[in-house]
């Protein structure tokens, strides 16, 4: 039963990292990104090559990966995703899922269609027993790194002036830039950072979330729903509804497999007729 | 004039009947994804609801007619109204949940709902197959008289007729002063409903017409190809049919129809060219649709055909 939760709670805290980045999208240009799964591919494929062709150590792939995704993430955004910004939902829609159908293809294209898997070092691997809870060390890292990720953006929003400059811009960007806040700049740092942390989610996750290439489809609505009901203002919210999602994903899926993942749609609808907003975003908000 | 070029663009659907008979299986294919973007069309061009899910009422449709014609109940037509009407009727269930929110939260509920769909489909093996597909389909001949041939070339009319059909009755439906009202209210709920529209009133019903569309067109596929997968339901489809409506243009009814013909010729040619990676053409196709603009691509053909008229 615990070592269950204790398995949520990793999922949940990875998709919680994986899915970060799409609330600052969100929240900040109201751009409706459905390819923040690609750059979590992308970062996962790089550790994969990294790791199982080059021979680089898997802990020492993970901030590669990270980077690779960083970067993908600043030139599409520089090219392309600044030319969206202002255009429809529709428009934006149809343009991110254009990137998805195009990743996908690439990446089957270059890398095979089959589910990759990652080599992971052998003290990943081993399992310890905690209070009488069995512990995988890769769960546990897991949990380490994100929640160290966690506590790390929540400082930076909160302690330091850049975050002061992107909380304004979320909350409202025309007054931001009106303050003298240079918000595409700003936009284009927390767009790399997001697509970092999708990266770096991407290759520690590899193992648990399962990595081909239609990865970016699978876990696009996964990615929409933390965002959604955790709401895009801070990232408490968001870190709530990904461990809620987590834990109700993996427990849903071990005590009634029947179900699949009913539970969780039906929960998603029901928090969006309720509170449009998000469940944890305050009321009155935009 | 406008008639003329009506009459014409029907006319030449027709002779596509008699002309390329190498062709049925693909342009019935064509009819039928016209259908569907027709559908769509209702709910985005004209209503301006965004949909990620439309799959959901054509698979819908596609299974209500399987499972019929699997059960002994093989009349097409029979399937076809049937269809139409479980579609509706899940149309209809799950429009309350468009009423209300933001785009987000709109593409958000379609989503899932079609996901829902899906994953019930899929735990369902007994009923619908599963991930195998619905087996053992028998389809009676259309109207007790046509018996569907391996060229497809029954199959072709059927569905070009059933869209002729449809086509029309949404036409009359969406020049009436009801087409009207639900135009107004995507223009201006707000103001729609301050000159005395029931702004949920006319969201739902055209939710529900859609939905009903799209189940005749799932129905469609069903009966002519005797066969419904999961793939009816799948994320990909409800991606396709706005591509093709955007592609032919939305809020006017031929544009799912156009959108139909150029994308599922271009997907036939690509996809003998590149049988595997075809999706890159098309998430090519979506990203450059955006980047140059859809109005822009699509002012071309309406000015040319502005610039024909005028020079008759």
């Amino acid at each position: 039963m615990l070592t269950i939760l204790f398995d949520g709670i990793a999922y949940g805290m990875l998709l919680f990292v994986l899915a970060v980045g799409l609330s600052v999208t969100l929240g900040v240009m109201n751009v409706i990104n459905l390819a923040h799964g690609a750059f979590a591919m992308a970062g996962g494929y790089a550790a994969v090559v990294l790791v199982n062709r080059w021979g680089v150590p898997f802990l020492a792939a993970l901030p590669l990966a990270a980077l690779a995704s960083a970067a993908l993430g600043v030139v599409l955004e520089r090219t392309l995703y600044v030319r969206v910004y202002r255009a429809s939902h529709l428009d934006q829609v149809l343009f991110t899922i254009g990137l998805v159908f195009m990743s996908v293809a690439i990446t089957s294209w270059s890398l095979g269609s089959q589910q990759v898997f990652i080599r992971l070092p052998d003290f990943l691997r081993a399992r310890y027993e905690v209070f009488g809870v069995s512990v995988g060390a890769y769960r546990l890292l897991i949990i380490a790194v994100c929640g160290v990720l966690a506590l790390g953006l929540q400082v930076v929003l909160v302690r330091t002036r850049f975050g002061a400059r992107l909380r304004a811009a979320v909350d409202d960007p025309r007054v931001a830039r009106g303050l003298g806040i240079d918000v595409s700049t700003l936009f284009t740092v927390s767009f790399a950072a997001g697509s970092g942390l999708a990266g770096l989610g991407g290759a520690l996750g590899a193992e648990i979330l399962g990595l081909d290439p239609s990865f970016p489809l699978k876990f696009m609505v996964y990615f929409l729903i933390v965002v959604t009901v955790g709401g895009s203002a801070g990232i408490t919210g968001p870190f709530c509804a990904a461990l809620l999602l987590g834990v109700a994903d993996v427990v849903g899926k071990y005590y009634v497999p029947s179900l699949g993942a009913f539970v969780i749609y039906t929960v998603m609808i029901v928090v969006l007729l309720v509170r449009p907003q998000g469940l944890f975003a305050p009321r009155g908000g935009r | 004039m406008r008639r003329a070029a009506e009459l014409a663009f029907w006319a030449a659907a027709a002779a596509g009947w008699f002309l390329l008979p190498s062709q049925h299986l693909l342009l019935n294919e064509i009819a039928i994804m016209a259908l569907f973007a027709l559908s769509l069309d209702l709910v985005q061009g004209y209503a301006g609801i965004v949909s990620l899910g439309h799959a959901a009422f054509f698979g819908a449709g596609a299974y209500t007619s399987g499972l019929l014609a699997v059960a002994g109940y093989g009349d097409p037509l029979l399937g076809l109204v049937l269809a139409a009407l479980a579609a509706a009727a899940l149309g209809f269930a799950t429009s309350f949940l468009v009423l209300r929110g933001s785009d987000l939260t709109r593409l958000m509920v379609t989503l899932s709902v079609s996901l829902m769909l899906f994953e019930l489909a899929n735990r369902l093996p007994g009923l619908t197959g599963g991930a195998d597909g619905l087996q053992g389909m028998v389809v009676g001949p259309v109207l007790g008289r046509f018996e569907f041939d391996m060229l497809g070339a029954v199959a072709h009319g059927y569905s070009l007729a059933v869209l002729f059909v449809l086509f029309l009755l949404a036409r009359r439906v969406m020049g009436s002063t009801f087409g009207l009202s639900v135009r107004a209210v995507k223009g201006n709920a707000l103001r729609a409903a301050a000159i005395g529209i029931p702004v949920n009133a006319r969201l739902v019903a055209v939710y529900t017409l859609a939905a009903a569309y799209a189940g005749a067109a799932g129905a469609l596929l069903a009966q002519t190809t005797q066969f419904v997968s999961l793939d009816v339901l799948a994320f990909h489809r409800s991606a396709e049919v706005l591509l093709t409506l955007v592609i032919g243009g939305t809020g006017y009814l031929y544009g799912g129809i156009i959108g139909a013909i150029l994308f599922r010729t271009a997907q036939s040619f690509l996809s003998e060219l590149t049988p595997e990676y075809w999706q890159f053409w098309m998430g090519l196709a979506f990203v450059v649709l955006v980047m140059v603009g859809r109005e822009r691509i699509l002012a071309l053909p309406q000015a040319a055909l502005a610039r024909l008229r005028g020079r008759r």
